[in-house]
């Protein structure tokens, strides 16, 4: 009994098609998933037009990724569509990990208070892609086709060439830029003949989406070895509408057809809740997965992002969440590329940076996975003993991994990064998000807000006059914390290890470049130019400024 | 801090009865996993993970 009734987004065929005119666009985004969508509206956002490409007409089939992040809450912020997202969506905090019939562990994903958006909402895919389609067809900038099919890429030098199928046939387009957000099966990716490596898991598992009134907190739970489940793993969500979320760990042999059928699905179903549940399926699946990423993001000028670029186990939701932080990271530095205002070699610190999240994120996927699925005798009764001490103990609870939730990986060796130079204190090292406070700019708002998308410098304490440094083309906008923002609650000023003098400068993605003890324009600029991979004795504009 | 591979038990007769006695009457399995409840005892107790590590590769080390 769905209640869910899918969009479906009408085809157009395109003014270039109907012309028979081939047309070299800047930037083509392959696939409208949640990555896809994400990447239009940042290239819109930083004034880059942009089309889109799916072979679909609707929205994600069943309800698929379910947890958003708090990190990538903050970019659909920037993006402005976080709002609708959290008001649609099950803003949760707490997780609570069992072991047979008794509780292991509990733990709270956002312990500190006074943050804008929460640790984690669960929202259905189909609810999320609707929301980004719906801000996507209100930007001109952005041109969202439906069933268009990529069938073919070439890359010959300055550009690559696209073949695509429509329902009138197939047309040629150009592309500056492509950016394959075509999921862990991606064809643009075998297109361009990268390698996708890694592990591949022998667990299935089953997804059963039901929609029941339950009175079950809004909380993870998770079991090892359930009563109702002996021998296996089960985790339950609230989604949205009362639809939940129920995962169970099927082990090797599983048959995939016959464990997806009714009759096969409803008595695990009824084991858990009780025989007097009242419930009905919406959506089931089959699952194996893999924790495999691509040899290198970047192919030329094709940029890999989200699944296509890597894929993890669903513990600690970091599929969806580590794809829209590629975005985030990429988009700046393709609109700057593509503006003249920054050289190719920008790029490349795309796959420095984003290779290294996603083998932060495979790395801990890899340990939830060995945790949830013992391969071997010895290994479940390590497994096993950490969580009966666990319901005793203190000292095994932070061995228990149902999965690690997604948080941001900081780029701590990114060459974008200017180090440290004295004695900086604070967690937020360069290569880190920025943490977000409650902040005043005239009425109460968010430190993040008051970032927006560009090179901010921040700075405690400085009576400086400036509003904005630039060199070239580059620009960052000053904020000095007592005239442009207020920091009435301390927060901010502790967040960031801040004493009089201090001095951030971010980048456009809310990263931390640099920091430093005191306010130094020809510092600012240098860490300005590292950030955005120029060498600043080989630029002109920054030459002349730091000579004067 | 190193490993410490001198003997450094007391009363090594009397620890190595307790250690034996203490899984007496327990089969195979309840014996392993009673093994593995005491390592992660006594490796949370000295905490030190250069210690850990040293001590993990010298076990598997005399296995073969």
């Amino acid at each position: 009994m769905t209640n869910y009734i899918y969009p479906k987004f009408s085809y157009l065929r395109s003014k270039e098609q109907a012309d028979g005119i081939v047309k070299r666009h800047p930037i083509v985004v392959i696939g409208a998933g949640p990555i896809g969508l994400t990447a239009a509206l940042d290239f819109a956002a930083r004034g880059q037009p942009v089309v889109v490409l799916d072979d679909n007409d609707t929205v994600s089939i069943g309800s698929r990724a379910v947890c958003y992040a708090k990190r990538p809450l903050e970019i659909w912020d920037r993006l402005d569509c976080a709002a609708p997202m959290v008001d649609r969506g099950v803003s949760w905090k707490v997780g609570k990990v069992f072991f047979r019939d008794q509780l292991s562990y509990q733990f709270d994903l956002l312990p500190e208070a006074n943050h804008q958006w929460p640790a984690m909402i669960n929202l259905q895919q189909y609810h999320l892609e609707e929301i980004l389609v719906a801000k996507c067809r209100a930007n001109p900038l952005i041109d969202l086709r439906w069933k268009h099919r990529l069938i073919s890429l070439k890359q010959p030098g300055d550009h690559a060439t696209l073949a695509v199928e429509t329902p009138d046939g197939i047309f040629t387009m150009e592309a500056q830029w492509v950016i394959a957000c075509d999921g862990a099966n991606s064809d643009t990716r075998k297109m361009v003949g990268a390698e996708f490596t890694g592990q591949l898991f022998q667990d299935r598992f089953l997804i059963a989406d039901v929609a029941m009134k339950a009175d079950f907190p809004t909380e993870r739970w998770f079991w090892f070895d359930p009563p109702f489940h002996p021998g296996q793993s089960v985790l339950l969500h609230r989604q949205a509408d009362n639809i939940w979320r129920i995962d169970f760990q099927l082990g090797w042999g599983a048959d995939a057809d016959a464990e997806k059928q009714p009759e096969r699905v409803i008595p695990r179903i009824l084991a858990m809740l009780g025989d007097a549940a009242q419930f009905a399926l919406e959506w089931v699946s089959i699952y194996q997965f893999a924790c495999r990423r691509i040899d290198n993001f970047r192919q030329g000028r094709v940029l890999f992002a989200g699944d296509a670029a890597h894929q993890v186990s669903p513990f600690g939701a970091r599929g969806a969440n580590t794809g829209v932080q590629d975005i985030d990271n990429l988009a700046w530095k393709l609109a700057m590329v593509l503006r003249g205002e920054a050289p190719e070699a920008l790029l490349d610190s795309y796959h420095e940076e984003r290779a290294y999240a996603a083998d932060d994120n495979i790395l801990n996927s890899t340990r939830a996975t060995d945790f949830i699925t013992p391969k071997t005798k010895v290994s479940r009764y390590f497994r096993d003993a950490v969580l009966e001490l666990a319901q005793q103990h203190a000292f095994a609870r932070p061995l228990v991994n149902s999965g690690r939730l997604s948080v941001p990986t900081p780029y701590a060796t990114s060459a974008l990064n200017t180090p440290d130079e004295d004695l900086a204190t604070g967690e937020m090292r360069p290569g880190t998000n920025a943490a977000d406070a409650p902040t005043v700019a005239g009425k109460p708002s968010w430190f993040l807000r008051c970032l927006g998308d560009g090179f901010t410098v921040v700075t405690f304490g400085n009576a400086i006059d400036k509003t904005e440094i630039a060199i070239g083309p580059l620009a960052a906008r000053i904020v000095r914390v007592g005239r442009d923002i207020e920091d009435p609650s301390g927060l901010l000023a502790a967040r960031y290890g801040a004493s009089p003098g201090t001095t951030y400068l971010f980048r456009p993605d809310q990263y931390v470049a640099a920091r430093w003890s005191g306010f130094d324009e020809a510092k600012i600029i240098e860490a300005m130019l590292r950030a955005t991979a120029q060498d600043s004795a080989q630029h002109p504009a920054g030459q002349k400024e730091l000579a004067a | 801090m190193m490993l410490n591979l001198a003997p450094n038990i007391a009363d090594p007769d009397d620890f190595y009865a307790e250690l034996i006695n203490s899984q007496r009457n327990l089969d195979e399995e309840q014996a392993l996993r009673m093994n593995a409840r005491l390592i992660l005892l006594l490796a949370n107790h000295i905490g030190d993970r250069k210690v850990l590590t040293e001590a993990i590769a010298c076990a598997r080390a005399a296995g073969g």
